[in-house]
């Protein structure tokens, strides 16, 4: 156990103990204590994930910046007083002043209440995007992963035709037939085309849990299809598609910002980061605090979902334990 | 083997046929094989790997993964019902409530992420629909029966929280668990340690008794079996070489394998000198060879060995062998 990483309780230490006076057998002394003590709580591949994720301090840090998005993409009147959409041109393109820290955009609204109420859209998206597109992902590929057969292979091949789309030209077609000024065209077109990743996973996982012996054990006491499926095979097979959810909710945020960015995605009057990046860009020598803010709170925010889908898989990972 | 004119046996397999259709071609890992297990009675299904012992037991049980796996011929008679001319549910309901089996390794063949408790209770609430409480205190009661120390206290572990043996006690309670009148064992002692191989034997032994029950005890290890077993069937290429009341296949082999195999156990006076070992290796079931199976490994082997299977001969009215030979071989 070199790894000091998972060892946070070093750091717990009285100072005075460690160091260069510390000999070898304190150290393995302590290293013995370490060892997973036979407690009396249940420790399951669960528990064990927790125990790691409570420890690393890259979850920690992701899992607070996620959470704060998520308070303030509820309650924006927390930290920003204003109104996103009272605007005065007059200010139009203004750096910083008092009581506006990120100063004003174009249209002469204020950037800082921009970039909190913008948190909104990009959270709305990310997170109902992946529920879709996870619960679309994760039925489908797991009925085709646990019965095989002809629906497996058709399933396969039309997850095949959605991953050969790209998926910037494949919005741009799409949400400019589908169109409207909520977040729902843009989230139906995520799960559309999110959905066979996260279903390619879930039907590998089931598959390899529906090999298990445990499972061949259940059957042959008597359980059903549903019972095999629901009981012993999702709780087993859900890891992998909770890891690739996590890290696909960043990347759909960015997507989002894309598609706005490119006038497909959401509009104005929505407040969005990709909207005000998109129209700050053509600003960018004259006014870079226009494009930087919102651009700032983007890449934070993708930064975090990722991090946090990274201490995830590592946390289920048990060879890396 | 002893059956009662007037009523059908607890299980009869009659020729049966399992063939695997795999990419690379037909593997026929059954054969025609044929037995019969009476209520309270043990019969010892012997045979190396790939010998069919294990997938014979998984088409009794109903659990053969189709595809590959399919039963092209054949019947399996319980209690004078052809279980292959069941409907899917019906037959779901045989499973666990009526027979049940017991895995090689208790370890994988029990849910990780369900507390053994859970597991337990299951079955009492999928088959009995007893209420959660109640099926936990049949678990607590099943756990005491298989003899695990401080049942109670520990009804709430996982899996991987018990030892070997203890884990081997709790599949065998799960398979006890609705009084089934069959239990397939395969190899149920196999990822033990000797002690404990001794021990999770007599157990299932006594239990066997106890509720009469017919078992089908499938293992490779001959010393397993002399204790436990009634009655023995070597397997060999997915057919019955050999069936036997257990002491006299020890005594008078009569089939060149059985005798080999009889051979190959080590022994104490033979210390020092090389152990005995049936030349060869087992048939690839994609290429099985003409005649009898076996007649590339044998030393007793003629002509005719190369081109006639042999059928099974009667050697006494409880003994049969599928040997053209098994008269030399009795005396030999």
């Amino acid at each position: 156990m070199p790894d000091p990483q998972n060892h946070p309780d070093e750091a717990m230490e009285p100072a005075g103990g460690t160091g260069a006076t510390m000999d070898l057998a304190q150290d393995e002394a302590r290293t013995l204590e370490r060892q997973p003590a036979p407690s009396d709580r249940p420790r399951s591949l669960w528990s064990d994930a927790w125990r790691d994720l409570r420890r690393n301090p890259v979850f920690i840090l992701s899992a607070l910046v996620i959470a704060f998005l998520v308070v303030i993409s509820i309650w924006p009147g927390l930290i920003a007083s204003g109104n996103p959409l009272s605007c005065d041109l007059a200010n139009s393109q203004r750096g910083s002043a008092p009581g506006h820290p990120f100063g004003f955009d174009n249209q002469g609204c204020d950037v800082y209440t921009r970039v909190v109420y913008g948190a909104r859209a990009s959270v709305t998206v990310g997170v109902c995007a992946t529920l879709g597109a996870a619960i679309l992902g994760s039925v489908l590929g797991g009925l085709a992963g646990f019965f095989g057969g002809a629906g497996d292979a058709v399933l396969s091949r039309v997850s095949d035709i959605f991953f050969g789309i790209p998926i910037v030209l494949g919005g741009l077609v799409f949400l400019s037939v589908v169109t409207g000024t909520t977040v729902w065209p843009v989230i139906g077109f995520i799960v559309l085309l999110g959905w066979p990743q996260i279903g390619r996973i879930a039907r590998g996982s089931v598959i390899t849990a529906r090999q298990n012996d445990y499972v061949q054990a259940a059957r042959a006491l008597g359980a059903g299809n549903s019972r095999l499926l629901l009981r012993h095979i999702a709780p087993n097979a859900v890891a992998p598609v909770i890891v690739v959810a996590t890290i696909a909710l960043g990347t759909y945020i960015s997507l989002e910002a894309t598609l706005s960015y490119l006038g497909v995605g959401l509009k104005p009057p929505t407040v969005s980061w990709g909207i005000d990046i998109s129209q700050a860009s053509s600003q960018i020598r004259n006014a870079p605090h226009m494009l930087l803010w919102p651009a700032g709170a983007l890449s934070v925010t993708v930064l975090a979902f990722i991090m946090l889908g990274d201490a995830v898989r590592d946390a289920f990972d048990p060879k890396l334990r | 083997m002893t059956t009662v004119p007037t009523e059908p046996p607890l299980l009869e397999v009659r020729d049966l046929h399992v063939e695997f259709r795999t990419r690379d071609g037909v593997a026929n890992a059954v054969n025609g094989v044929s037995y019969t297990v009476s209520a309270a009675e043990t019969l010892a299904v012997l045979g190396e790997s790939g010998s069919g012992k294990s997938v014979t037991a998984q088409a009794i049980m109903g659990i053969l993964d189709s595809p590959p796996g399919f039963v092209t011929k054949g019947e399996i008679l319980f209690r004078g019902q052809d279980l292959l001319k069941m409907n899917a549910e019906d037959r779901r309901k045989v499973r666990g409530a009526k027979m049940a089996m017991i895995f090689q390794d208790a370890l994988s063949a029990l849910n990780p992420v369900l507390s053994v408790g859970n597991q337990l209770a299951e079955m009492f609430i999928v088959h009995e629909g007893l209420s959660r409480k109640d099926a936990r205190s049949k678990a607590i009661e099943l756990m005491d029966r298989v003899r695990i120390p401080a049942a109670r206290d520990r009804v709430g572990d996982y899996p991987h929280q018990f030892s070997g043996g203890m884990r081997q006690r709790i599949m065998i309670a799960m398979a006890l668990a609705l009084e089934p009148d069959l239990i397939i064992a395969d190899e149920p002692t196999t990822a033990l340690d000797v002690t404990v191989q001794a021990q999770v034997m007599e157990l299932l032994a006594e239990l066997q008794r106890e509720y009469s029950m017919g078992l089908i005890l499938i293992t490779h290890d001959l010393g397993v079996v002399a204790d436990v077993a009634d009655y023995i069937a070597v397997m060999y290429a997915g057919r019955i070489v050999e069936t036997a009341p257990v002491h006299e296949i020890y005594r008078h082999p009569a089939h060149p394998y059985t005798k080999g195999l009889l051979a190959s156990i080590p022994r104490l006076d033979q210390k020092g000198q090389e152990l005995y070992a049936i030349k060869g290796l087992p048939p690839n079931l994609l290429h099985i060879p003409p005649g009898c199976a076996f007649n590339p490994r044998c030393p007793m082997a003629q002509a005719v060995c190369r081109t006639d299977v042999p059928p099974l001969y009667e050697v006494s009215p409880t003994r049969a062998s599928a040997c053209h030979f098994w008269k030399e071989a009795l005396d030999g």
